[in-house]
């Protein structure tokens, strides 16, 4: 039996922006990406296909759908989720889309979910490195009734339905889930694999399905933001460093620990 | 006034966390705030001297601790219904990033995490929260109550005056759970846990590998602290992930935190930026870590540890 993963990813500006060249438009209050620095797939959505891949790598037959929400979706993009092996992408693409809040984003997807479904396993990654938020999986569990286990850093089919390794601050819980389940994933589960030439091959002979709100029977009525963003801007920092300069590194690494013994640090 | 459902928790010892007691300053600083609190499980005794006033307990225990919240979403979930408040407080800990978001979304109402400030008036909730790693802040506005949010911890002081909540009994109903957790595998630590240590040595991928960071336990011993790290060093085994300092992995705010081979990426400081001081050592003058640090060293770390850790000892003696 085939089982049918949704995966669920979002396209966010490059988290990996030095400090020095993130820029905001407070009036749009928009990011405005460096030139040249195109978009990517978040990275725990990448680690959630990981984890998808990985049951398919473990002998379960696993048919894996991505279903994004957004707009001026990159295709090269989000079409890494399928060189790395996903089956199919679903985007639902509305120029709206990219000032939506949570609650309406879970909305969308569990439309989009309900339209393609059902699907034995939900999996997304635990936050999302635009907005941080780490609360559209989570809402989604509780929209579809489903239950929901998060920071999955590892998950194998067994007896019961589904075992997990869920990350708590000390260590890990072992979890059995009954399926259809949310998960979210968390970075530990592993680096995403890079696709392969034949898995590119693939994916770019693969044409995405792309839905309008329409499509999902949604109206910009059905997704009136919880919030307002009222402002947008980059903090400013005062720190003034004291750089600890000695005739060698190990002469600045003595005068460091003086420095701080005066300062009453240690 | 402004009715507040505090979700109050305590750590392995029974204590109530200093997250708990800062949301409690949190909400103090509300418009003319009346403070409820619930523990999920039972209320610890230290409870009953909090600076609220009052205290909910459940009339028959429920087995509030499944492992994923789904008894403590359901019991504070019905505590809504019962209390309607106009705000919930949480801290973002595992249960409140878990409990907030689920009670927020089956109630339908807004849900705001991870904030570091949080001010209302005029039935208007104004909270701040950074975004983008922590590279930007957001001020958004929740028109209408009520509002679910979190807030991370070290954000506000911790509240420390005494006072004499009144106490109210409840019945919850137990639920079915719908995953089983069969097993809890920790991670064995010895010394000072990491979010609680006075002084925090951290590495990054600058160490090159696992070795180095008994140099940085060294250092950690010596000053009674305990020893964090980058997600790039966890990524690559070269400690474990609950070792991890950042947005997605550990707040902390020692008096000083000393930050090795770690470039100060915007997430990573999320984790560590309300530190009283942060000591950069970094062979990178133009690192952001240096934006961020109080003290800094320019060099290789190699060369610098050694002989900060034999001063250290030095000065002790
Ligand atoms: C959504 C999201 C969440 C994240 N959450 C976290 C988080 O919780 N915690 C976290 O840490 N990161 C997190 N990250 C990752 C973060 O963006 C950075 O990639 C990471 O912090 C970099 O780690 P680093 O500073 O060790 O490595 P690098 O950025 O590679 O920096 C290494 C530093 O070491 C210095 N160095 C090299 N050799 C030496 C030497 N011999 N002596 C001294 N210095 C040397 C270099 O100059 C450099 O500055 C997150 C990212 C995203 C997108």
């Amino acid at each position: 039996m085939t089982i049918r993963i949704a995966v669920l990813a979002k396209q966010v500006p490059d988290p990996e922006i030095p400090p020095s060249q993130f820029n905001i438009d407070e009036s749009a209050k928009s990011i405005i990406p460096p030139n040249g620095v195109p978009p990517v797939v978040n990275g725990f959505d990448l680690n959630a296909v990981e984890g998808a891949l990985q049951l398919r790598d473990s002998g379960a037959e696993v048919e894996i759908s991505i279903i994004s929400v957004g707009a001026e979706f990159v295709m090269d993009v989000m079409k890494k989720t399928l060189a790395m092996g996903a089956d199919r992408l679903i985007l639902v693409d509305d120029h709206n889309l990219d000032k939506i809040d949570a609650a309406a984003t879970v909305k969308i997807l569990s439309a989009a979910i309900n339209k393609d479904g059902p699907f034995d396993l939900i999996i997304g990654g635990r936050q999302a490195s635009d907005w941080d938020q780490a609360h559209v999986i989570i809402g989604l569990a509780e929209a579809l009734k489903l239950p929901l286990v998060s920071l999955v850093q590892k998950l194998q089919i067994n007896e019961y339905g589904i075992s997990l390794h869920r990350v708590v601050p000390d260590g890990y819980q072992v979890i059995n889930s009954k399926m259809p389940a949310v998960l979210t994933i968390t970075n530990e589960l592993g680096e995403p694999r890079y696709p392969n030439l034949r898995g590119i091959m693939q994916a770019s002979k693969k044409i995405p399905d792309v839905l309008s709100l329409a499509d999902l029977g949604l109206s910009a009525e059905d997704l009136v933001p919880k919030l307002e963003l009222s402002k947008l801007y980059v903090p400013e920092s005062n720190r003034q460093v004291e750089i600890v300069n000695g005739d060698d590194d190990a002469d600045s690494g003595k005068k460091l620990a003086l420095r701080m013994r005066e300062e009453k640090l240690i | 006034m402004t009715s507040v459902l505090l979700i109050g928790e305590c750590d392995q010892n029974g204590e109530i966390t200093q997250a708990t007691l800062q949301a409690i300053t949190a909400a103090m600083g509300l418009d003319d705030p009346r403070i409820t609190a619930v523990f999920p499980g039972r209320p610890p005794e230290l409870a009953k001297r909090l600076p609220i006033d009052s205290i909910v307990i459940a009339s028959e225990v429920t087995d509030s601790d499944d492992g994923i919240f789904e008894q403590a979403t359901a019991d504070i979930s019905s505590l809504l219904l019962a209390k309607k408040p106009d705000v919930i407080l949480l801290s973002k800990s595992d249960l409140g990033s878990i409990v907030g978001a689920r009670l927020a979304f089956r109630a339908d109402i807004a849900f705001v995490p991870d904030c570091l400030e949080i001010s209302n008036s005029k039935g208007q909730l104004t909270v701040i929260r950074p975004v983008y790693g922590g590279s930007a802040l957001a001020e958004f506005i929740v028109p209408s109550y009520p509002a679910v949010v979190t807030l991370r911890p070290g954000s506000y002081y911790p509240a420390d005056e005494d006072g004499a909540p009144s106490i109210d009994s409840i019945e919850f109903q137990n639920v079915e759970p719908s995953a089983l957790v069969v097993d809890t595998v920790a991670e064995v630590r010895e010394g000072i846990r990491l979010e609680e240590a006075k002084v925090v040595v951290s590495g990054g991928r600058g160490l090159g590998g696992p070795e180095p960071f008994s140099v940085l336990e060294n250092i950690a011993d010596e000053l009674g602290g305990a020893v964090g790290a980058s997600r790039a060093a966890c990524d690559a085994g070269w400690i474990d992930h609950s070792h991890q300092v950042g947005l997605t992995g550990k707040s902390v705010s020692p008096d000083v935190y000393i930050a090795v081979g770690i470039s100060g990426a915007s997430q990573h400081m999320a984790g560590c930026s309300s530190s009283r001081a942060i000591v950069a050592i970094n062979t990178d003058p133009d690192s952001n870590i240096f934006r961020e640090a109080r003290f800094g060293v320019v060099g290789d770390w190699e060369n610098v540890l050694p002989s900060f850790l034999d001063a250290v000892r030095e000065l002790k003696a």
